[in-house]
């Protein structure tokens, strides 16, 4: 079982990437849950989701103390909160930054692997502002999903609220954030 | 009166009573202690006591009143307190009083 | 058709499935989104129902009770203090015998005001006459949802029957869920058949009467006959349903690898799952426990729940509510099945106020602590002392 936690801002879509994670992995048969940490939900106020994804039934139903990977999908975080908390040694810490690696290993200090890409660039370039998608185009290169699974699930859930135009900005956003991170396999 | 009582297999469910529950089963004359008596010379039928009768107690026919269903009548009295022309006086019913 | 969705997803899809003619309901923490999802649904044409949107949860199932005794078909929703709120009404509801299922989103009871899941809320309507039902997972809250609405409606049954899913840790949280098809849905829950419905106005009756004390009692015994028929029509709907669906429910409990378990937990609810992982890694060591979750809490099964335990050594039931000035409702369920016979130990483990995380080492620490445990022990798990 692969446990992941997102750490973002009220209003910088982290449940909804841990959530659409979910439906990618279902679509590879896959068992998981996807769930918030409910506090108080004001807009950018600290917030954190969870994924759980296992080949088999998942039956726990605790909070995720000893995540795998761990998702930072904004970076002032990194210094009012201990972002690297439980994470496994040989887990993947993921970082959007335009900070250096070294940097965040010495800000989080945590000496598993780290990828530290400039998500937020990412979306400014393909025209979205929102950089939860290019961290989750980082987790499934993680993961070791196939992407064009990803993308299919992506594509269509999000064409239930955005147009053609923003779909595929989206879209673009997400294959820079799989590019960011391809290489890198969690447990691996 | 003797009432059987039933048993708690034979009540219809959650205690609904089928046809519909009425105090006309319920003679609740006997309670009285006091009897309207209703004077037909005087009444002028406005039928502001049947109006305010709690217990549905006159009869009326094409818009008149006919007499009082002393089976149910409880005697409270309020028709003859309504009446505007004293049509309606209030009497001990026999065997308590005078 | 499996999909990822939320627990509140899976009970509004069971209730568009069922499509109940009338669905008052008035939102709350952690239930909210069922009211919401269900709106949706009215507003979008996707349901005939009758939606109410009430002022208050009192007045959800006052509607509820007045819907039912027309002659609808009727689902309800609430947490904590709206259950709090509906339970004058509830009691008339299994009085009157009317088949109102609700989804009862578990919360905690104020005060302090808490929006996070405990099983306070079911405790506080445990004596309301409503049989109550709990579900592990979004899955199971689904199944019940569609089996509560046979069990119901049965006319040996008739009453409201509740069914319980963990605020945030199954309402909110998204997990893989099969649903069955409209059709199959619609097939199984079948036509609703009213009894003496108001609204058949050529043959009236009388609904709500007075009973002085030659029937009050006459009328409550009548009632308990209601719940002395559930389990039996617990059973068939259940296995008919699980024919249907495909998955394995048999039973008031699910005995998980309890049959030769010298320590046992009895739990409901989400945390029943956690307690499952911990079982297989201590099975894995060797060691013999198992589990008894508790899908059918009222009625309860206390002979076949007997049965079960009786093998075991040492047994922790885990309330996860406090009843102030006793051990806890389900300890005192349990352990009243042994009277005057043999039986294990029996310690009362009290966990998970206000939403308070339940993480597979609290479980280990149980299992471990009934190794040495006696019986009347009230302990707390997962608190500060």
């Amino acid at each position: 079982m692969v446990e992941i936690r997102w750490h973002g801002r009220g209003g910088q879509g982290a449940k909804t990437v841990s959530q659409i994670l979910a439906q990618i992995v279902l679509r590879e048969g896959k068992h998981v849950q996807a769930f918030p940490e409910y506090g108080p939900e004001r807009s950018g106020a600290p917030v954190r989701a969870y994924d759980r994804i296992a080949d088999e039934e998942i039956r726990i139903h605790s909070g995720v103390y000893h995540p795998d990977i761990v998702v930072v999908i904004d970076e002032t975080l990194l210094e009012s909160e201990n972002t690297a908390e439980g994470l496994k040694p040989n887990g993947v810490l993921i970082v959007n930054t335009a900070r250096s690696e070294d940097e965040i290993r010495k800000v989080t200090g945590f000496s598993g692997k780290i990828i530290a890409f400039d998500a937020t660039k990412i979306a400014q370039e393909a025209g979205t502002g929102f950089p939860n998608v290019p961290m989750l185009g980082a987790v499934v290169a993680v993961l070791g999903t196939d992407p064009k699974v990803a993308e299919e699930e992506l594509k269509e859930t999000l064409s239930h609220r955005l147009t053609p135009e923003v779909v595929e900005k989206n879209l673009k956003a997400f294959r820079a954030g799989y590019e960011a991170a391809k290489g890198v396999y969690v447990g691996g | 009166m003797a009432v059987e009582l039933k048993s708690w297999k034979e009540l219809p469910i959650g205690g609904v009573i089928p046809g519909g529950a009425t105090p006309e089963l319920n003679k609740t004359g006997s309670w009285r202690s006091k009897r309207p008596i209703w004077d037909a010379e005087k009444c002028i039928h406005c039928l502001q006591c049947w109006l305010h009768c709690p217990d549905d107690s006159f009869f009326v026919k094409d818009q008149k009143i006919t007499g009082i269903d002393y089976d149910h009548c409880k005697g409270c009295g309020v028709c003859a307190a309504i009446c505007p022309v004293d049509a309606i006086e209030m009497v001990p019913e026999r065997g308590g009083g005078k | 058709m499996k999909k990822v969705m939320t627990g509140h997803k899976a009970v509004a899809e069971a209730m568009r499935q069922i499509e109940p003619d009338v669905v008052a309901v008035y939102p709350i923490t952690p239930q909210s989104e069922i009211a919401e999802y269900y709106a949706q649904y009215v507003a979008d044409g996707l349901v005939r129902t009758e939606l109410v949107p009430v002022e208050s949860e009192h007045s959800a199932m006052s509607a509820c009770i007045g819907a039912a005794a027309a002659g609808a078909r009727v689902i309800t929703a609430t947490a904590s203090q709206g259950l709090a709120l509906m339970v004058e009404v509830l009691y008339i509801a299994a009085g009157l015998r009317l088949p109102i299922v609700m989804a009862l989103a578990n919360r905690s009871l104020s005060a302090p005001i808490n929006i996070h899941c405990d099983h306070s809320d079911a405790y506080l309507a445990r004596d309301s006459g409503a049989i109550q039902i709990f579900a592990e997972s979004a899955q199971e809250a689904y199944d019940y949802m569609v089996i509560a609405q046979r069990l119901a409606e049965d006319e040996k049954v008739r009453l409201p029957v509740l069914v319980n899913l963990d605020g945030f840790t199954l309402t909110h949280s998204s997990q893989v869920v099969e649903t069955l098809s409209d059709e199959a849905v619609k097939g199984f829950v079948g036509e609703y058949k009213a009894v003496y419905p108001l609204l058949d106005v050529d043959n009236p009756v009388t609904w709500g009467a007075f009973a002085m004390p030659d029937y009050y009692f006459e009328l409550k015994r009548a009632q308990q006959a209601g719940m002395e028929a559930a389990p039996d029509v617990f059973l068939q709907v259940q296995e008919e349903y699980a024919k249907l669906c495909g998955r394995p429910y048999r039973g008031f409990f699910e005995a998980y690898k309890l049959d030769d378990a010298e320590r046992a937990i009895v739990v409901m609810g989400s945390t029943a799952g956690t307690a499952k992982v911990v079982v297989d890694e201590l099975r894995e060591k060797g060691e013999r426990v198992g589990l008894l979750k508790v899908w059918l809490w009222r009625p309860f099964p206390r002979k076949e729940i007997t049965e079960a335990l009786a093998g075991a050594k040492a047994v922790a039931i885990m309330d996860r509510a406090i009843s102030f000035g006793n051990l806890g409702a389900l300890y005192l369920d349990v352990v009243s099945g042994f009277a005057g016979r043999e039986g294990p130990v029996f310690v009362n483990y009290i966990y998970g106020l206000g939403g308070r995380d339940i993480p597979v080492e609290h479980i280990a620490q149980v299992f471990e602590g009934l190794k040495r445990a006696e019986t009347g022990e009230l302990r707390y798990l997962g608190l500060r002392e």
